[in-house]
């Protein structure tokens, strides 16, 4: 009995202690993916001048170990650049809604000596090249989508992603629909079996083996092309256009998909049909279990998901993602509040 | 005068259960990794058994998963480093301990032990921008007949192979010349005067010394391969990354250290992240078969050097202690 009036009490201070703590600041933590790192910390830093008494801690520790570690519980949401699989939702202790935040695209990048203009690429070649089935510069594929540039007879070196990441699970996601062989050996995932190339850590390090190696070719995220004026190819849509990736031509491609969104977000908009639509771009999400225990977290973080569809939308161009398209935003501002808080 | 002596004995007692009680944890630490690593990697054991260690392929997407390319890149490596920088080190250790003019010994002591304080991730920028350019340029030039060779086969790529064992020769230089120099400072001054005595130049006193501190050095080596065996963010940032078995120097490979810097925390099923931590395990092992062998090697130099001279009566059975080797 004592020893009962004893751990009461301990509950009862330590309740105590946690709501005196809650009343100056509400730490919530959350992990996830690194491609949208910067806008997530931009976000917690705006939001936190508006809320002084909110502060959101985000670790970006990669997809993978964001999924993680909200199926464990371990922090309060967790973030993604590929939807949770349906096993996954399961494992989880509760259900998850996705919300999409920004969007982002995958650019091919090279480095052929002599050839300085946009070269062009259709899905089909690029898988081949990162098959390996087109091995030289000058193969007949490539020659002629690009009659105009004088490409050389070398080797192509290809450089891939070395770490898991949500970059590389755009770019096989989008060449698993244009080629159903690349589907059947390399398939689609964070992390996949490469069968040629070199691999960097990270897009600077992709980036570094693409810029040092003449003859190599390559994919990063289109802002860290952007950002460190890395020259990129355009890639053939569905509707046969060349398009080179821009933030307006990812923004078109959302618009496209909102039209038969799923109503959990999970969806994949590589290779999206549409005029002007640039095929390699992808939704990047927030997890978020939809009744958490933590009530009044909930409410923060929902509050603080209006904002980011909404007033947090302008920071996105800035920082080198595309903004969600209108649709999207009105869809998901529905969707939230079905979040219990 | 009783009670000084055994308090005397007293504090003998606690200090030697005290210190007893440091040295036993460091045995449940090492436990305690290993049951740990072999529980956590339970999932993928059960799935591939001994097969792990022999697979070639690595697919997270197919869920199939293979250390064999991972474990030659490892020893691959780190072996080409210690091939490549123990000349080296040895150069270091006996000028700075038999040749270099007292004014010169400081500085340089400083600076090559400075190499060994150089953060690892620094080594692997210069790696990939300094390094990697260079390796290129070598292999662009190399000649066509060399190139039919299968230690110099494949397009010149620059990261790979040789650029990771340059540039873990350049990291363990430090540890094998440091401890040999010592190892050498510790010789007794009879000993070179005996050889001096009997006529030795000056080369051959210095063999003498050399021979009579074996035992040390081939520890200070081994030192060097073990932190080159672990070594994990220069060598992913210069090897490419490819878990791929080929002789090549010149090729991209993988190492089990940069396999699980690098695709640990994107590692999403429970197979995988298992597998993961297989590796850690057979990195574990092999350190521990590889600090093995490294301890029969000093022990059989320490025993060939101490049943030599003098001590033709005594058996050899008592395993003699590495006498040079702890200073």
């Amino acid at each position: 009995m004592k020893k009962v009036r004893i751990l009461a009490l301990a509950a009862v201070g330590l309740a105590a202690l946690m709501g005196f703590a809650a009343a100056q600041t509400v730490q919530i933590n959350g992990a996830g993916a690194t491609f949208p790192y910067p806008i997530y910390s931009k976000w917690f830093a705006e939001y936190n001048k508006l809320h002084p008494e909110v502060a959101i801690n985000y670790q970006s520790i990669g997809s993978g170990g964001g999924i993680r570690q909200l199926t464990n519980q371990t922090v309060f949401f967790g973030a993604s650049d590929g939807p949770m699989t349906t096993e996954q939702l399961q494992a989880a202790p509760g259900p998850v809604m996705h919300l999409p935040t920004v969007l982002g695209a995958v650019v091919p990048i090279y480095n052929i000596e002599g050839v300085t203009g946009e070269l062009k690429f259709t899905g089909k070649v690029i898988a081949d090249i990162i098959m390996g089935k087109i091995t030289k510069w000058n193969d007949n594929a490539i020659t002629a989508l690009n009659p105009g540039a004088k490409l050389p007879a070398t080797d192509i070196t290809v450089a891939h992603r070395s770490d898991g990441s949500g970059t590389t699970y755009i770019f096989v996601d989008y060449l698993s629909k244009i080629s159903p062989e690349f589907k059947k050996t390399i398939g689609i995932a964070t992390a996949v079996n490469w069968p040629v190339g070199v691999g960097g850590k990270g897009n600077e390090g992709v980036a570094g083996l693409v810029k040092q190696t003449p003859g190599s070719f390559g994919y990063v995220e289109l802002i860290y092309a952007l950002q460190n004026k890395i020259s990129y190819g355009s890639v053939q849509n569905m509707e046969g256009e060349f398009v080179s990736a821009s933030l307006q031509g990812v923004t078109a491609c959302a618009q496209v998909a909102a039209k038969n969104m799923p109503a959990d977000f999970r969806v994949s908009i590589t290779n999206a049909p549409g005029k002007g639509v640039y095929p390699i771009s992808s939704f990047t999400w927030m997890l978020l279990y939809t009744s958490p225990s933590d009530r009044q977290r909930s409410k923060i973080m929902v509050d603080f998901m209006k904002w980011a569809l909404t007033d947090g939308q302008k920071y996105a161009a800035d920082l080198g993602y595309a903004p969600l398209p209108q649709e999207v935003v009105a869809m998901e501002l529905e969707a939230i509040k079905k979040i219990k808080t | 005068m009783k009670t000084p002596s055994s308090r005397r004995s007293a504090d003998d007692r606690g200090f030697r259960l005290g210190t007893g009680f440091f040295a036993l944890l460091v045995v449940l630490l090492v436990c305690g990794i290993f049951f740990e690593l072999f529980r956590t990697s339970g999932l993928s054991i059960k799935k591939f058994g001994f097969n792990f260690w022999r697979q070639t392929t690595w697919d997270p997407v197919a869920g199939n998963f293979g250390a064999l390319p991972f474990i030659w890149g490892t020893l691959y490596s780190s072996i080409l480093a210690l091939v490549l920088s123990t000349p080296v080190a040895m150069g270091i250790a006996i000028f700075l301990s038999e040749l270099s003019p007292r004014s010169l010994r400081t500085p340089l002591t400083f600076l090559t032990e400075l190499l060994a304080a150089i953060p690892s991730i620094v080594y692997g920028l210069w790696g990939i921008f300094v390094l990697v350019p260079v390796v290129r340029k070598l292999e662009v030039i190399t000649p066509g007949w060399l190139r039919k060779v299968p230690l110099f086969s494949g397009p010149p790529l620059g990261v790979g192979m040789l650029a990771a064992g340059l540039i873990l020769a350049v990291m363990i230089i430090p540890f094998a010349s440091s401890v040999s120099r010592e190892v050498l400072k510790a010789v007794p001054a009879t000993q070179r005067e005996a050889a001096y005595a009997l006529g030795a130049t000056r080369w051959e006193a210095i063999q003498a010394a050399l021979r009579y501190g074996r035992t040390g050095i081939v520890g200070a080596i081994m030192l060097g391969f073990g932190r080159a065996l672990g070594e994990t963010m220069a060598v992913t940032m210069v090897i490419g990354n490819n878990p791929k078995i080929s002789p090549s120097l010149y090729a991209a490979q993988h190492t089990m250290a940069a396999v699980i810097a690098n695709e640990f925390t994107e590692a999403d099923t429970d197979l995988y992240l298992s597998a993961l931590i297989e590796i850690g395990l057979v990195l574990f092992i092999l350190t521990v078969i590889i600090n093995a062998i490294s301890r029969l090697l000093i022990w059989s130099v320490s025993r060939e050097v101490k049943v030599k001279p003098a001590k033709v009566a005594a058996p050899v059975a008592p395993a003699p202690e590495a006498p040079q080797a702890a200073a």
